[in-house]
Parts: C-alpha cells; sequence; structure tokens
C-alpha cells in the first residue's frame, strides 16, 4: 500500500477491521470533483479545494473512485 | 450506473488497491495536467495494463511527441522519449527498427498525430511496424489553449473557431484501418476497465495497433462548450456517446446516430515490417539484430 512518497501529507481514514480506509492524498488531489461525482453511495464530498470523506459507513469499497481519479490521489481498501 | 450499492452490512473482503509506484518515476507526480484531465485516468488503465503482461519495465519504450498528452512518457519508469511535436511516429519508427524486442508505445494526442503528424500515421500504419498507438483524442489542442484539431466535430467552440466549427472530423479508426493498421479499437477514459483490457490486447498484438481513446480536455474544449464540470463531459462525451460494438451490431442505423463504437473493432495477421525487414537483412547475406 503505498500512495505517496511524502506520507507525512496522507490524510487517512483508519477506523479499524470493519469500515473501509480511504487514503486521500492531498499533494496529488486537485479537486475535480469526479471521484465524488461518480461514487455510487455519496460517501465523498469537497471541502475547500479537496475532497474529503463524509459518509464512510456507506463506503462499500467499489473503488471506483480510485479507477477514475486522474490524479494518483485515492485509494479505498 | 453500473456498480449496485451494496447494503452496508455485507462488508466487502478487503481489496488490495493498484499499486502504481513501480511505474512511476520518483519525485514526478503530482502531474502538470489540470483538474480533471482525462489524461491521468488513461495513464492509469495503461500501467494495469503493463501490468498484466509480467514484462519488466525495461522491456517497454514510451514514444511521444509534443502536447499535453505527449507529457505522459515523462511520469512513467520505462524507456522514454519526448520528442519533436507531430514527429512521435518518426522517432517511434527508428527505435523500433534499432531494437525491434522493445515493445514500443506511442502517447500521442488528435493533434499530435492526426494534423502535424497526420502523413508518419498513415504510413505507419500500412507499414504494420510493431507498435501501440494511443491517440488521447480530446477533440482538441489542449496544450497551445484550445485550437480545434482533425477530430473536432462539426459546430464545436475552440479558440479557432468561436461560432462553431465548419470542418469535417476524421474517424481515427476508419483512418487506421484503411491506412494498414492490424489492430483498430476504440475506448474512453469513462470505461478505464475497457479501455485497460484494449491497451493488454493492443501490447500483446504484433504489428501496428491504434486505440482511438476519447478523453476530456475540461480546461479548453469543456469550458467552451459549455459542460460545467469534468464528470459531465465524462457522461456526455464517453459514456452516452459511445456504444459498445456488441450491442451496436443488432441496432438500426438511426439508433446509432451520434454514437462511436467501442471496443476492438478490426484485427488482422499481417507481416510485421520489422520480422520483414529482419527476413531481408538475411537474404542480402547481413547479420540481423
Ligand atoms: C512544430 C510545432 N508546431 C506547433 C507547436 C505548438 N503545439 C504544441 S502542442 C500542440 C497541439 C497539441 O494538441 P494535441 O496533440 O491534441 O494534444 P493535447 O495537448 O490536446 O493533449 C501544438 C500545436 C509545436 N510545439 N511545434
Ligand atoms: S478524482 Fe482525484 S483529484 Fe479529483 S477530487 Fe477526487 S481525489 Fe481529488
Ligand atoms: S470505494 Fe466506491 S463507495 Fe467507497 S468512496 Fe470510492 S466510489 Fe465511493
Ligand atoms: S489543457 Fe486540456 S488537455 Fe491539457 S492538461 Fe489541461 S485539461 Fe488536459
Amino acid at each position: 500500500m503505498k500512495i505517496a512518497e511524502d506520507l507525512s501529507r496522507v490524510e487517512e481514514t483508519e477506523k479499524g477491521d470493519d469500515l473501509p480506509n480511504i487514503v486521500i492524498n492531498e499533494t496529488y488531489c486537485k479537486g475535480c470533483g469526479i471521484c465524488i461525482d461518480f461514487c455510487p453511495t455519496d460517501v465523498l464530498e469537497m471541502r475547500g479545494n479537496l475532497v474529503a470523506v463524509k459518509n464512510l459507513e456507506a463506503c462499500t469499497k467499489c473503488q471506483l473512485c480510485d479507477l477514475r481519479c486522474p490524479d494518483f490521489a485515492i485509494q479505498v481498501f | 450506473m453500473e456498480t449496485a450499492a451494496t447494503p452496508k452490512k455485507t462488508k466487502k473482503a478487503k481489496q488490495t488497491p493498484f499499486d502504481y509506484s513501480k511505474y512511476i518515476r520518483g519525485g514526478k507526480l503530482p502531474h502538470i495536467w489540470c483538474p480533471g484531465c482525462g489524461h491521468g485516468i488513461v495513464l492509469k488503465s495503461l500501467l494495469r495494463a503493463i501490468d498484466t503482461t509480467g514484462r519488466s519495465n525495461n522491456d517497454f519504450a514510451l514514444v511521444s511527441g509534443i502536447g499535453c498528452s505527449s507529457r505522459t512518457p515523462g511520469y512513467v519508469d520505462f524507456n522514454t522519449l519526448h520528442t519533436l511535436h507531430g514527429r512521435a511516429l518518426a522517432y517511434a519508427t527508428g527505435l523500433k527498427m534499432a531494437k525491434p524486442n522493445l515493445k514500443v508505445i506511442v502517447t500521442t494526442g488528435d493533434g499530435d498525430a492526426l494534423a502535424i503528424g497526420g502523413n508518419h500515421f498513415i504510413h505507419t500504419c500500412r507499414r504494420n511496424i510493431d507498435m501501440v498507438i494511443m491517440v488521447y483524442n480530446n477533440y482538441i489542442y489542449g496544450m497551445t489553449s484550445g485550437q480545434f484539431s482533425p477530430t473536432t466535430a462539426q459546430g464545436m467552440i475552440a479558440t479557432t473557431s468561436r461560432y462553431g466549427n465548419i470542418e469535417s472530423p476524421f474517424d481515427v479508426c476508419k483512418m487506421a484501418e484503411a491506412s494498414g493498421a492490424t489492430f483498430v479499437a476504440r475506448g474512453t477514459a469513462y470505461h478505464y476497465g475497457e479501455l485497460e483490457k484494449i491497451l493488454y490486447e493492443a501490447i500483446m498484438h504484433k504489428g501496428t495497433a491504434v486505440i482511438d481513446i476519447i478523453d476530456s480536455c475540461p480546461t479548453y474544449y469543456g469550458r467552451f462548450n459549455k459542460f460545467k464540470t469534468p464528470s459531465e463531459m465524462m457522461e456526455k462525451i464517453e459514456k452516452e456517446g459511445t456504444i459498445p460494438l456488441k450491442q451496436a451490431a443488432g441496432l438500426p442505423p438511426e439508433k446509432l446516430q451520434g454514437k462511436l463504437i467501442r471496443g476492438i473493432i478490426y484485427k488482422k495477421e499481417r507481416p510485421e515490417y520489422t520480422s520483414e525487414y529482419a527476413k531481408l537483412v538475411e537474404k542480402a547475406g547481413g547479420k540481423s539484430k
């Protein structure tokens, strides 16, 4: 699991085994909104110019956000 | 919506996300592309396709011309060549002739490949030299701020067509097939998984493989043509504007109006240029590579 070289700038939502982990690299994210618009369960939202997690429980780990992110900026596991 | 929302109680098995880091040059990210530019999605599909081949990074060479799409090789840890505008295929041909064992992949734009580089495009296809030509088709010259390109549809707005484009666009796939390419396909950035499979097949093919990749430039094409967001562009142009080959086969022409066909459109075996050249060298008494 490697997304950034500079891990200190990564916001990690680590909530134990039951919930998904959504990792957003704030240095890479350009706030294009693609991940938000294509998330089937409305997990993500825009905060300022960057994407943020709004409703972690609803995440199904479908990884659509990762696969359509043009910026290598979001991963879910 | 292609993925149904599963109820949150049914916990899905942990799925490891794809690790792109072994293909990215250290310190090169974030990339230069604008927010929502489709080029990054295309690059990720390519990296996953390359990973499926199981071959080492050194077996590949990425070659490009000039344009936003042509920035691709700068970010990846393969053999790479960033050359002149329109001349990617000329360099790629030279490279392939000198190192026939390399898998050459050309990342080029609709302007780079089909306007200034149009002549190289048709003759590369005609020779059927073994390489993958990925046309990042965003219908515009992104890098130089949005002039129309040979694929811009009639009526669309660009910096050089403020009242609507009056030229007819090329169909990249028809042009490739007519010119002699032996693998012709179309994918989109929106259909990232399908694109990954097409790219894998293209890499495995021996001969010229052309993939028309419908992609988006929100900064110019999107803004000029009143698309509100990058995702709206992807939805309207890439999702609603295309139809899979299988589905299209059963439909009357009026249902296909305004839709581009996706998938592997044409595939054929035909003698490949570097192999023929090696045979020729042998025939003339020389030593082939
Ligand atoms: C010989 C030459 N002519 C013109 C240019 C200016 N130029 C740079 S990129 C480009 C077009 C890029 O468009 P495209 O290939 O579609 O790529 P995109 O930026 O849209 O990805 C042009 C005309 C140049 N660099 N060199
Ligand atoms: S798709 Fe990627 S770059 Fe765009 S907002 Fe989401 S995480 Fe950020
Ligand atoms: S993995 Fe799927 S459900 Fe979870 S945030 Fe990403 S797109 Fe939404
Ligand atoms: S100008 Fe267009 S093609 Fe170039 S990086 Fe920006 S969105 Fe992409």
